[in-house]
């Protein structure tokens, strides 16, 4: 395999592993904070458990988050150092602008959050709670305009040509508003908003399925379904908004996220199908003429197809970005059923009578997890064959002194390290969960450990 | 270049991109050091505590890596992209090892086994060591210069980097860290343990004082061009001397139990360190081996006067914010290290 193809891999290896758990991070620090806010405003100490309970969890997400994160600021200079010197210029800023505004932020107040209970007053602490969110919010905005930009260029000009040739920023504003970037960074918050409350709603189902702390678990599941409520119904607009976006600047990753190959006809929308690159033709069950409406609102409009694009810069996979894009949507409209469905049953005053809901929403924490991976897959490899699109190309944008051998041993490194760190993940989550937030003292500490922490104290 | 009062944009990033460095080394120099000192505990209240010092804080020490990596690939990014694909190797080694301090320290207390425990402080203890240590090797090879082609791209083969001066580099600045380290750590503890690091302190620092002297020995013998700066500007020779006085500083503050001033001084030691690297470098940002006139410098690896000026605002406003809340945090945990149910 080339070097190319290498490095491809590993970059979307790494950045898929991280992003398992920024989404988690963002949206259950948005659960938490409404935790915290509701214990001080009613000061009933259930609350407080709760946030404490959620509190160990975050630090989990959070540290891993942290540890994977910092592989990917360096990727960009060891595996694309080509397309470091191209988009620096206009990219680093974003980047830049990110570590000081919010990555600072949310590291500087997780130490109070997490071992500040006994140090400073709950108002400070809910303040400390309130920072981490907006902090993991912010990076999120930050590194998603560096995205964007990729995605729809604004703002820049060229300078010098072939191997020498840069983008450089003419103005600031242009860049981060971006004609995607707000849309996308919504797109993306509210997907974490879902993965972080589909997180809480999934312990606390479980709780209600094994009959245990039951007060405690209906409450955070209230909490947690208006979060997911909210956010899952809001998606489908801004869902709906990325795909405008992308009709009219992306029209050949448009043309592969539907399957669509004529030159300039109407086109149709599919529900599920299969995209046949080689006789370039896809079929499924569709909505004839749908793709056309939901752009332009007229069913004849016509929609420019892959044919109208040279071959080399088509998507070289579009059946792969036509189903992850199809997932997502799969997901997406899942969810709106299910918790406009629990609220439903939650009027009715029946939430919890149905074992079979709790046991689904014990397994649907994987769903948003899910959608945000493959919508990521549909955005990037939608994108390709370019990195930044249409200036840049994927092949031209590696680092010229950097072997497959390299690239390899980096790669194998990593998966190991990862499924490590996967594993410890999973079998640590897991035991914090079964233990309850209720537990006698700390898990963290045998009772041995205890006393010799009160020895110290005294000696 | 336009100029701000009488500098160029470019030099005033090199400055800041030295100053963000210097941070994080004074900041995560100490955390990274107690890691590397944590096997010389014995006793696990010894060992948790000492974790616990740094438990608060290590996260947002390493937040300055962080900056300096994105300032480095904003301010200058044909450096960026030069020496991050140089140095593939190391550099995947040096994220694979930060990824098991982090996690080491996160997962060492989530079970009360001895095995596990000791398993993460071992864990815990060598990667913090390995960190300081290829630090200090990238640094070493930086200084001596890396054999670049006329774009940038490393022509050098996969052991390059194995040179004697930067593994000299690499013990020194492990030393330096762990000097450091050891004074935070014994203003956050009592009793035994305290005790048991006033010694430490001693150690290190003599450990430390060995290693600046060879390493500078080395330097000034088969280094020309790390001493042409200094040997031209005669006041700059109070840079060394200074530094010899705040080494000197710490043994005497150690010896009065003044350890915050001992800390102070530490501090200030490294942040001299750093100015003498950043004052031999200038105005070359990568030194190639192949020919002086693949250099990269300040002016040629500089982003456009545009960018630069952008995220000159961008840290004005930033850096005070910055600044503003580390203090909160380290004024929150100020104080001895005591142990309650939230700590790891
Ligand atoms: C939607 C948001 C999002 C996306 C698309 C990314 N990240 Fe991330 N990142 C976060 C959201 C985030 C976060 C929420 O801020 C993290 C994750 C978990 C955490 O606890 O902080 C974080 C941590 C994190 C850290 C460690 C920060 C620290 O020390 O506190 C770094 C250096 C990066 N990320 C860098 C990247 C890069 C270079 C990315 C792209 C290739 C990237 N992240 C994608
Ligand atoms: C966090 C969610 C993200 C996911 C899951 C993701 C996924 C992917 C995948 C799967 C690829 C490989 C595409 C292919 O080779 O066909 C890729 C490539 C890439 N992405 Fe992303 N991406 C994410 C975010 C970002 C962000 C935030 C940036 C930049 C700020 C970015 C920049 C790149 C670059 C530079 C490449 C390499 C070139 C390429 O192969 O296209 N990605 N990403
Ligand atoms: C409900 C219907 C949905 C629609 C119509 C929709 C539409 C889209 C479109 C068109 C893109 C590509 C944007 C681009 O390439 O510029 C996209 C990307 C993405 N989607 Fe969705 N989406 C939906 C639901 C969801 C859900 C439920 C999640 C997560 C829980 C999600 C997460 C993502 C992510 C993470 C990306 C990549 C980032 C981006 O490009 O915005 N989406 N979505």
């Amino acid at each position: 395999m080339n070097v190319e193809i290498l490095a491809r891999i590993q970059f979307a290896f790494t950045i898929s592993f991280h992003y398992i758990y920024p989404p988690l991070s963002i949206g259950l620090g948005l659960v938490m904070v409404a935790m915290e806010g509701l214990y001080l405003k009613t000061g009933n100490k259930m609350y407080e458990d709760m946030t404490r309970f959620y509190t160990k969890i975050f630090a989990l997400i959070f540290g891993i988050g942290v540890a994977t994160g910092i592989v990917m600021e360096f990727e960009f200079g060891t595996n694309w150092a080509t397309y470091s010197k191209y988009v620096g210029d206009v990219f680093g800023s974003a980047l830049a602008a990110e570590g000081i505004f919010a990555f600072a932020l949310e590291s500087g107040f997780l130490g109070v959050l997490l071992f500040g209970w006994n140090k400073v007053s709950p108002r400070v602490h809910f303040f400390a709670t309130v920072m981490v969110t907006l902090g993991s919010m912010f990076s999120a905005i930050w590194i998603v305009v560096a995205n964007s930009w990729q995605q729809t260029p604004a703002g820049y000009h060229i300078v010098g040509s072939g191997l020498q040739a840069r983008a450089e920023i003419t103005d600031f504003w242009a860049m981060v508003f971006n004609p995607s970037s707000v849309t996308r960074v919504w797109h993306v918050w509210i997907g974490s908003f879902l993965s972080g409350s589909f997180l809480v709603l999934s312990i606390s189902a479980w709780y209600i399925v094994k009959n245990k702390y039951l007060q405690f678990a209906k409450s955070a599941f209230k909490i947690a379904l208006v979060i997911a409520t909210i956010s899952s119904v809001s998606q489908l607009f801004f869902g709906h908004r990325s795909a405008e976006i992308v009709s009219e600047y992306q029209p050949a990753k448009l043309a592969a996220l539907e399957g669509h190959f004529e030159k300039s006809a109407p086109a149709d929308m599919y529900l599920f199908g299969y995209v046949d690159k080689k006789n370039e033709k896809t079929v499924g069950l569709k909505i004839p003429k749908g793709l056309s409406f939901l752009t332009h609102g007229d069913f004849n409009a016509p929609v420019r197809g892959l044919k109208s694009f040279a071959p080399a810069d088509r998507p070289q996979a579009p059946n792969f970005v036509f189903q992850s894009y199809h997932i997502m949507i799969a997901i997406g409209s899942f969810l709106i059923v299910l918790t406009l469905f629990s609220c439903w049953l939650w009027w009715k005053n029946a939430l919890f009578n149905k074992r079979w809901l709790m046991i689904l929403f014990t397994f649907s924490v994987f769903l948003p997890q899910l959608a945000n991976q493959v919508g990521w897959y549909a955005a990037e490899t939608g994108r390709q064959p370019w990195v930044v699109y249409g200036l840049l190309r994927t092949s031209d944008a590696l680092s010229k002194a950097v072997t497959a051998n390299q690239v390899i041993f980096s790669l194998i490194l990593f998966t190991l390290v990862y499924a490590l760190l996967f594993a410890l993940f999973i079998y640590l989550l897991n035991k914090k969960i079964k233990y309850g937030p209720y537990g006698k003292g700390d898990i963290d500490h045998s009772p041995q450990h205890k006393i010799m922490a009160e020895e110290i104290g005294t000696l | 270049m336009a100029t701000f009062l009488g500098i160029d944009y470019a030099t005033w990033w090199f400055m800041i991109l030295g100053a963000v460095f210097t941070g994080y080394a004074i900041l995560d120099g100490f955390d990274l050091g107690a890691g590397a000192l944590h096997l010389f505990f014995n006793k696990e209240s010894s060992r948790r505590i000492a974790l616990n010092a740094i438990g608060p804080v290590w996260d947002g020490n390493e937040v300055w890596l962080v900056i300096g990596g994105g300032a480095l690939f904003a301010g200058f990014p044909p450096v960026y992209a030069a020496v991050f694909s140089a140095f593939y190797v190391p550099f995947m080694l040096f994220l694979t090892v930060l990824i098991f301090r982090a996690i080491s320290i996160e997962f060492r207390s989530k079970e009360p086994m001895a095995w596990w425990r000791r398993m993460w402080d071992i864990s815990y203890c060598i990667s913090s060591a390995t960190i300081a240590f290829l630090l200090g090797v990238v640094l070493g090879n930086i200084l001596l210069g890396i054999p670049i082609d006329k774009d940038g791209n490393f022509t050098g083969d996969l052991i390059y980097f194995l040179n004697p001066y930067a593994l000299m580099v690499g013990v020194t600045t492990l030393a330096l860290f762990m000097m450091h380290g050891a004074i935070y750590l014994v203003m956050k503890t009592e009793d035994r343990l305290y005790t048991k690091l006033t010694i430490l302190v001693r150690n290190t620092t003599i450990f430390f004082s060995i290693c600046i002297l060879l390493l500078s020995f080395y330097t000034i013998l088969y280094i020309p061009h790390l001493t042409n700066t200094i040997r031209h500007h005669n006041w700059m020779f109070l840079i060394p001397v200074g530094m010899v006085f705040s080494i000197a500083n710490i043994t005497r503050q150690i010896a009065r139990h003044k350890f915050i001033y001992a800390f102070i001084s530490s501090c200030v030691t490294v942040s001299l360190l750093l100015i003498i690297v950043a004052v031999e470098l200038y105005p070359n940002m990568v030194i190639s081996t192949v020919n002086p006139a693949y250099n990269i410098t300040v002016h040629n690896g500089s982003s456009s006067e545009k960018s630069l000026m952008i995220m000159l605002i961008v840290a004005a406003i930033g850096v005070p914010l910055v600044v503003a809340y580390t203090s909160f945090v380290f004024w929150t945990f100020k104080g001895k290290v005591k142990l309650d149910e939230m700590s790891y």
